[in-house]
């Protein structure tokens, strides 16, 4: 097993290789959905701002 | 004896605020941050496509290109410096301060540096891949750099804060700051090339540090002298 | 009304667009793995090693999908850029953004992939030969429209002044492989014979096919995903994206 592991004496390079390609489809998977759940939570926010200026405008 | 007011800020902690400021700024536009990397990126990549590809030309000339390129990016990268502040008024706040200008401009320039400079010295390898540099020469490279990088920044900063006020000032900047990279150029590179060729070259470093040293506390100073000098 | 033509104009509705990629998006990323997974277990421990290169020419089931994804997705990025660049459709407009970063991401896969390939195999880790130069060129073609179109404030413009770059690119990257292939007759001699390949070995085929199929599927869902949340981003003052971002949770 630690002989297919090894990759004859290119371990570092294959492994490096297929352990980028895996950050990367990770990373392409991730990084979208913190931008959703930021742009979400902004959008949650500024209608939090309005009802609250509209509810003082009302009072006012 | 003067008594300070009891709601003035001491200098370490308005230092701390002005570099707490200025790096969330450049966080928050990091976008722009990574463009003097691509800078040097392509400009190293030119040299390549201009002269071909032979190996042997190409580790030759490593060194020296590699010290422009890292030269032009952040001379580039300079005329930034106080613009945001000059045009939203927060440096004539700073101006009028309290705390000794040369102490507020020494902090804007190591933010400068961090956001300009260390990005492109993380690369430095990259950079040296794609030129074919003799790997032993990397940490030469790379002390020569880390040396000559804040010198450069330092120095450039007297003359940004001079034509601070003048709109496109994009190339004069360039043509003054130059002439005066010249000595850190030939002693950054120099010291790589004559590496390069077995001789000695820890007295160029040696000097590059005393420069440095120099430039620290002096450079803030002028700057600071400059700018008052340019915004009355 | 031609059913596919109808289903073209009920895509250019965001909120339609929307629901179409949540329910698709999953699936094409979910689909996407097992045919990832099956083609590396393959290309890394079935497939026999190469009689020339050993072990180290298993990067090849990396290096080569990711390769052709990035040319791919810069024609697919043209693509939509044209079409948003002529018709003024809005969801266009945002594919061909969305395709910016995976496109640039996959590049840079294959570059470090190449060079990881190269180092053991050819003794060096880059060489300015036409592929490997005009793959470098292809990559700041990619960051260069996802700076430009960070660069500017309204999205529509930035949309589609960075998918005219594009598509200026797209011109590009041919004249520099040649450019380059022309430079270095010059230079007899000087460049690595890179892909001195041997007409492949049938067994290596299938993990190729399979991690290409995997890397579409992937890419798609991705799109999908990345074009939805910036069009929820365009349409932020619209109900129907106010209503979403009620049932979010923070």
């Amino acid at each position: 097993m630690i002989e297919a592991l090894s990759m004859g004496k290119y371990g570092f390079y294959v492994w490096t290789s297929y352990g980028a390609f895996v950050a990367f489809l990770l990373w392409d998977w991730l990084a979208p959905r913190w931008q959703r759940r930021r742009l979400l939570r902004d959008i949650q926010q500024r209608e939090r701002r309005e009802a609250a200026r509209q509810k003082k405008q009302k009072n006012a | 004896m003067v008594r300070h007011a009891d709601a003035s800020i001491s200098t370490a902690s308005a230092c701390l605020a002005l570099l707490r400021r200025d790096l969330l700024l450049v966080w928050r536009r990091r976008g722009d941050a990574a463009q003097p990397l691509m800078f040097a990126l392509l400009v190293v990549s030119l040299f390549p496509l201009a002269l071909g590809p032979e190996p042997e030309l190409l580790a030759k000339i490593a060194p020296g290109v590699i010290w422009v390129a890292v030269l032009l990016s952040g001379l580039l990268s300079l005329d930034s410096l106080f613009r945001s502040d000059l045009d939203d008024g927060s440096l004539e706040q700073l101006m009028l301060a309290p705390q000794p200008l040369a102490l507020l401009v020494a902090c804007k320039v190591l933010v400068h540096w961090l956001a300009s400079a260390v990005p492109v010295l993380l690369i430095v390898p990259l950079l040296a891949a794609f030129l074919n540099l003799d790997g032993r020469l990397l940490p030469v490279l790379w002390e020569s750099l880390l040396l000559g990088t804040p010198l450069l920044s330092l120095v450039g900063t007297v003359v940004v804060a001079l034509t601070v006020g003048m709109r496109r000032s994009g190339m004069l900047l360039a043509l003054l700051a130059l002439p005066l990279y010249v000595p850190v150029l030939i002693f950054g590179a120099g010291a790589v090339m004559a590496a390069a060729q077995g001789l000695p070259f820890a007295g160029a470093l040696w000097l590059l540090g005393a420069a440095l040293v120099l430039a620290v506390v002096l450079a803030p100073l002028a700057a600071a002298t400059a700018l008052r000098i340019a915004m009355p | 009304m031609n059913p596919v033509i109808r289903w073209f104009h009920q895509m250019g509705s965001p909120p339609i667009f929307h629901r179409f990629a949540d329910r698709w998006s999953r699936w094409l990323l979910l689909a996407a793995l097992p045919f990832l997974a099956w083609g590396a277990w393959s290309g890394l421990f079935e497939v026999p090693a190469d009689y020339q290169q050993g072990d180290s020419y298993r990067i090849l089931f990396i290096h080569v999908p990711s390769a052709w994804m990035s040319l791919f997705i810069y024609g697919l990025m043209a693509v939509y850029a044209f079409i948003a660049l002529v018709w003024r459709i809005k969801i266009c407009e945002q594919l061909a953004m969305a395709c910016a970063p995976i496109g640039a991401g996959f590049t840079a896969i294959t570059l470090l992939t190449g060079s990881l390939w190269g180092r053991p195999m050819w003794g060096t880790w880059w060489t300015w030969d036409p592929r490997l130069t005009s793959e470098l060129v292809l990559l700041f073609l990619f960051l260069g429209v996802i700076g430009l179109n960070a660069a500017i404030e309204d999205r529509r413009a930035a949309a589609r002044a960075a998918g005219f770059l594009a598509l200026i690119g797209v011109v590009n990257v041919p004249i520099v492989h040649f450019s380059v292939e022309w430079w270095n007759t010059l230079h007899q001699g000087a460049t690595i014979k890179l892909m001195g390949q041997s007409s492949i070995d049938s067994r290596m085929v299938l993990p190729l096919v399979l991690v290409a199929i995997g890397t579409k599927l992937w890419f798609l869902g991705s799109l999908l995903v990345r074009t939805q949340t910036a069009m929820l981003e365009m349409e932020s003052g619209k109900d129907w994206v106010k209503q979403i971002a009620r049932g979010a949770h923070a």
